[in-house]
């Protein structure tokens, strides 16, 4: 397992590594568990959400393996068309493999162990698409002349495993052979087994060669006969693909069916649903990383498992650079470790900003305390721990509850996606934000149809059982508001005689005239009170939080730096202020001064940005020798004549040509021309 | 019918299975026949359209008259090595093909041939069938005139037999070679076509019945196909339809309320059947649904919307920008203050038609980026990923890229997309907005 390994390779180098063994291996574990449990729900999950379509993948190759054996008309008559899934997968490529793998697994579970998967890179050509998957179906090495003299030997022994599909066949028809008890046995099951389907899976249809895959075709459509093949297309466009890379002659030798899986935004809701909006992990993302993250995904490449991947290193990171995250475990433990802090951890927690202003609120002998003893700290932070759990337990079901009231608004003043609305809770307080209120006014104005109250009841209730016992207030006061809201319409209902009605509807005539409200509206503005109460009670910025900095990660620009890299960036950068890699004190300058010890390509960049769009090579080469001979001590003149400097000079300079800063003109001799603008 | 086929080599009771299974190729069969004999001619060369019967013929014949022979596909054949073996291994078995040494030459096949051939020499005439010939023409240029006249090379009673689409002109290479026999197959008619679709009719109606069938789909479709591979697919798609017609109506004569019947069905198939829009497995669901239903079925090519990630979707549309704008107007249309250009002459003569009908045109990446960034309304940072994406989406085929892959410096792309598809783009940009 290479997980572990990399977590120990982290601790070895952690700077802070002076904490006790203990505490060190009990880190060690409990990210490992978290890493485990976070690992295990992904994949639960992804199984779960391609469960729809793998179920009706399998199915298909159920069917089309039966079908071969039945000699009906109709069967018959299509027995030389091979069939096709078309698996259609979304534009994010890179988490399509793990999509690939579990159908390869379950294919070879419960259908045929003869499955093939092929992916572009490997087949540039026919031969090589060939040899993968002869290699692949019939696990063997295949002969292939483009190979080393040395494996003469051997190839020697094997001289018929050519790369044909007759081979193939000569080896199916031996593998099925093998086993002829299955046919005397159950004639009924033993079909299935008989002749169980060749499948071939081509994982990115798109970036194959046209022409190799047009000539498989062709070549598979001969054997169909002997060969029960199968092709499964992993398409990431459109299926109108298949239409543009096949011509009419070889599309036709196809039976295609056409399946589509689910959006990936559809996915990552999902995955953030699952993954971040509970409280089962303790380990939390601040409002900047997930903003990050999110945005990565969403203008970058959709990729649900680069997200989970940026979920992960965020828990590496934050396990790695805060030493307080031996508290950001499971409550028994975290009120464990409490008791097991040593002194310099409690003075970190001392340290922190969110304990600060806890202190500050307290009275002058519990400031001293806190500061002083460190037994009655350990106990405040078991408090403060609970506390936070428990703030965690509110937070997620209110959310939830605020998010089915306000989704369906006109114009989505808090967002459409619950994502949207976690994100604005995590910045700061939802109700110091504009949107929240206007949100609320919008709801205050809603009529009944509008505001659809026994569905979002339904709803509040389903949010209800998922949530645990921690809020029984809430389901109580629920079933109160429910209570409330349907008992006038009761009422209404009950009374039929007509005299009763017109008096009841002249009663609620006046009342409206005189701007009485309708019992509806008090009804609509005590529920709104109420929800605005618990989102004022249980919704604030987890940054108010006492201890927040346990579990929060808050780094976004490591995580930008790390999962969105800026190469360009970072050669300026080097460029401009190479202290900041090379760590060198001779190094260090104040801004926008060059070093004169610094490396000669930042000196040549230096004075190149001093330039205009062409540059004279010989007044270049003068002022960088000026610069260069003032850092040695020398004679400018001398230096300026010397060899060595003029050749240390040519280097850098062609350094610079190479990182594409200038290139070579032919507009002026002697001179090149700048590639960027700007300079000092 | 038979008369055509007699031949006095063959027995006349494989004679008749033959002509039994080449309905309306019986001319063809018949001067093939002619030609095989106790010496042949060294080389033959039939070409027909696609699906006009070549291979189906020459294996029938062969089989059935139990000719030794070897069939090899040029397709498969990816190297000659392929193409020596398969013939050896039809024609002496596996011991023969295991002779060969690695990467053959054309002259280790010609020597293995005749050792082997002496060993066992022919009783018979022995035959190579190639199909799909037109792709020896890609080989090696020894290879197609070599094969022309293998008799005289291995001293063998061998005919090689040449199938193809294309006809011999386009074959002959510039240093000349044996002229081999042509033949050609021609294209069925109508009737004969009738006459083949009738075979494979369903066990359950009558001959009659469902020839009149088959007539009425011709009708619909001989019009837009006249390739039997692809009218042979027709009729069983349309199956259910035609039997809940056969169900609701006992009389088997009535031709004409067929015709009523199935014409609807049988127009809405040419959409989608006839271009494999739908494969025919679905098309049969979906004709079962229809009669609780009617649910349309979408083909492949209503699914042309692609979701793409933001900033892709941007690079998208500045590409297609850069491929149908020339770089001059660039300038102009995405600079806040440009200069003045004058009216006159601002397009070139050639410029005059629309850029759309030239197609695209390639442009470097530094331009793609330029445009990119005056489009995308906020600011981005050139990360990695904006370029990684660029090159994802050259492997999904909406970018080209049209330099060579080593070129590192200054690649070059083309808009591989259409309009349509750009304008739906931007319709979901705008409703983002």
């Amino acid at each position: 397992n290479l997980w572990p390994s990399i977590f120990q390779g982290c601790f070895v180098f952690k700077p802070s590594a002076k904490k006790k063994k203990t505490a060190l291996s009990l880190d060690f574990q409990q990210i490992n568990n978290h890493q485990q449990n976070m690992f295990c729900l992904c994949k639960a999950l992804q199984d779960e959400l391609n469960r729809n379509i793998l179920d009706s993948l399998l199915d298909f190759t159920r069917k089309c393996s039966s079908t071969r054996q039945h000699s009906d008309w109709a069967s018959q008559m299509r027995a030389s068309e091979i069939p096709t899934a078309a698996l259609v997968l979304g534009v994010n490529v890179p988490d399509h493999d793990m999509t690939f793998q579990s159908l390869s697994d379950l294919l070879q579970q419960s259908v045929t162990p003869h499955v093939a998967s092929v992916q572009a890179k490997e087949c540039g050509a026919l031969k090589h698409l060939m040899k993968r998957v002869l290699e692949r179906l019939m696990d063997t090495v295949v002969d292939d002349e483009d190979e080393e003299e040395a494996e003469q030997t051997s190839a020697q022994l094997n001289k018929s495993v050519h790369c044909s599909l007759s081979t193939l066949c000569a080896w199916y028809n031996a593998k099925t052979k093998v086993s002829p008890p299955g046919k005397k046995r159950c004639s009924h099951v033993g079909d299935d087994l008989q002749s169980p389907p060749l499948v071939i899976i081509f994982k990115d249809l798109e970036a194959f060669n046209p022409r190799v895959l047009q000539d498989f075709i062709l070549i598979c459509s001969r054997y169909i006969e002997r060969l029960p093949l199968m092709f499964i297309f992993g398409i990431a466009t459109s299926p109108s693909t298949i239409q543009h890379m096949l011509p009419h002659s070889v599309s036709s030798l196809l039976c295609i069916e056409l399946f589509q899986s689910l959006s990936c935004t559809q996915h990552l809701a999902t995955v953030i649903d699952k993954l971040i909006l509970t409280p089962q992990f303790p380990f939390k993302l601040n409002g900047k990383v997930m903003q990050v993250l999110i945005s990565i995904f969403l203008y970058h490449d959709f990729s649900v498992r680069n997200f989970i991947k940026g979920i992960q290193l965020a828990l590496l990171e934050h396990f790695h650079s805060q030493p307080l995250s031996v508290l950001c475990c499971k409550k028994k433990a975290a009120l464990l470790n409490v008791m097991h802090l040593g002194p310099q951890d409690l003075e970190r927690i001392r340290q922190l900003q969110s304990f600060k202003r806890y202190v500050e609120k307290q009275d002058p002998q519990e400031q001293v305390n806190l500061f002083t003893d460190d037994t009655h700290l350990k106990e405040v932070c078991q408090k403060l721990i609970k506390n936070l759990r428990q703030y965690h337990k509110n937070y997620y079901p209110i959310l939830r509850c605020l998010h089915t009231l306000t989704s369906s608004l006109p114009r989505y003043p808090l967002g459409k996606q619950i994502r949207e609305l976690h994100l604005i809770c995590l910045d700061k307080n939802i109700w110091e934000n504009e949107d929240y209120q206007s949100a609320m006014k919008l709801l205050k104005m809603l009529a009944k149809d509008q505001l659809i109250l026994e569905d979002m009841l339904s709803k509040f209730k389903q949010l209800d059982s998922k949530s645990d016992s921690s809020t029984p207030y809430f389901a109580f006061t629920l079933g109160y508001v429910e209570d409330s809201i349907t008992s006038p319409v009761k009422n209404l209902q009950k009374k039929t005689d007509l005299f009763q009605l017109q008096k009841t509807l002249l009663e609620m005539n006046e009342s409206r005239r005189s701007k009485k409200l309708s019992p509806f509206e008090a009804l609509r503005n005590e529920a709104l009170e109420f929800i605005d109460s618990l989102v004022k009670s249980h919704l604030s910025a987890p940054e108010s939080q006492t201890l927040n900095e346990v579990c929060y990660y808050t780094s976004s620009a490591t995580v930008r730096r790390h999962l969105n890299a800026t190469p360009r960036t970072s050669i300026q950068a080097a460029l401009n202020i190479p202290y900041y890699y090379l760590q060198n004190d001779r190094l260090k300058t104040e801004d926008g001064i060059v070093s004169n010890a610094a490396p000669d390509i930042c000196i040549v960049y230096k004075l190149h940005l001093e330039c205009g769009r062409l540059i004279n090579l010989y007044d270049w080469l003068e002022a960088y020798s000026t610069v260069v001979s003032a850092a040695e001590g020398n004679d400018p003149e001398l230096m300026f004549l010397s060899l060595f400097s003029s050749a240390r000079f040519i280097r850098a300079v062609s350094e610079l040509e190479f990182l594409g800063f200038i290139k070579s003109t032919k507009q002026k001799t002697d001179h090149v021309a700048r590639l960027t603008w700007g300079g000092c | 019918m038979s008369s055509l086929l007699q031949h006095p080599g063959h027995e006349e009771e494989s004679l008749q299975r033959v002509s039994d299974q080449l309905p309306c190729r019986e001319v063809q069969a018949g001067t093939l026949l002619s030609l095989m004999g106790q010496y042949s001619y060294p080389s033959i060369f039939i070409y027909g359209h696609r699906s006009s019967g070549k291979s189906h013929v020459l294996h029938v014949l062969l089989k059935e008259l139990e000719l030794p022979h070897a069939p090899v596909s040029c397709v498969e054949c990816v190297s000659v090595a392929l193409l020596f073996e398969q013939v050896l291994l039809s024609f002496f078995g596996a011991d023969a093909a295991s002779l060969l040494p690695r990467s053959p030459s054309l002259s280790d096949f010609v020597r293995v041939y005749r050792n082997q051939c002496s060993q066992s020499p022919a009783e018979q005439t022995r035959y190579i069938v190639m199909e799909k010939a037109e792709l020896l023409r890609d080989a090696d240029a020894n290879l197609l005139p070599a094969l022309l006249r293998l008799q005289e090379l291995v001293e063998d009673n061998v005919t090689v037999i040449l199938l193809s689409e294309i006809v011999w002109d386009k074959f002959r290479p510039n240093t000349g070679c044996f002229e081999p026999l042509l033949l050609h197959f021609p294209d069925y008619s109508k009737g004969e076509l009738q006459h083949i679709l009738s075979h494979d009719r369903h066990p359950s109606y009558s001959a009659e019945f469902y020839s009149s069938y088959i007539n009425i789909l011709l009708g619909v479709f001989y019009s837009v196909c006249r390739d039997l591979r692809e009218l042979r697919h027709l009729p069983h798609a349309m199956n259910v339809a035609f039997t809940c017609f056969c169900v609701s109506s006992v009389k088997e004569t009535d031709t004409h309320k067929l015709w009523r019947n199935m014409e609807p069905h049988l127009k809405k198939a040419m959409q989608t059947v006839y271009l494999r829009e739908v494969s025919s497995l679905q098309w049969e669901k979906m004709q079962q649904m229809e009669e609780k239903e009617s649910g349309a079925l979408r083909g492949l090519s209503a699914h042309t919307h692609v979701e793409l990630p933001y900033y892709s979707k941007f690079l998208l549309i500045a590409a297609y920008l850069a491929s149908y704008n020339p770089a001059r107007t660039d300038k102009r249309f995405f600079l806040k203050h440009h200069g003045k250009i004058r009216k006159t002459n601002f397009l070139k003569k050639n410029e005059k038609t629309s850029n759309h009908l030239l197609g695209p045109k390639p442009f470097p990446l530094d331009r793609l980026l330029a445009i990119f960034y005056s489009v995308v309304d906020s600011r981005v940072a050139p990360t990695a990923s904006i370029f990684s994406q660029i090159s994802s989406l050259v492997t999904l085929q909406l970018l080209t890229q049209v330099s060579h892959d080593d070129q590192l410096d200054a690649p070059k792309y083309k808009c591989a997309v259409s309009m349509d598809f750009i304008c739906h783009l931007y319709g979901i940009y705008k409703h983002l907005l």
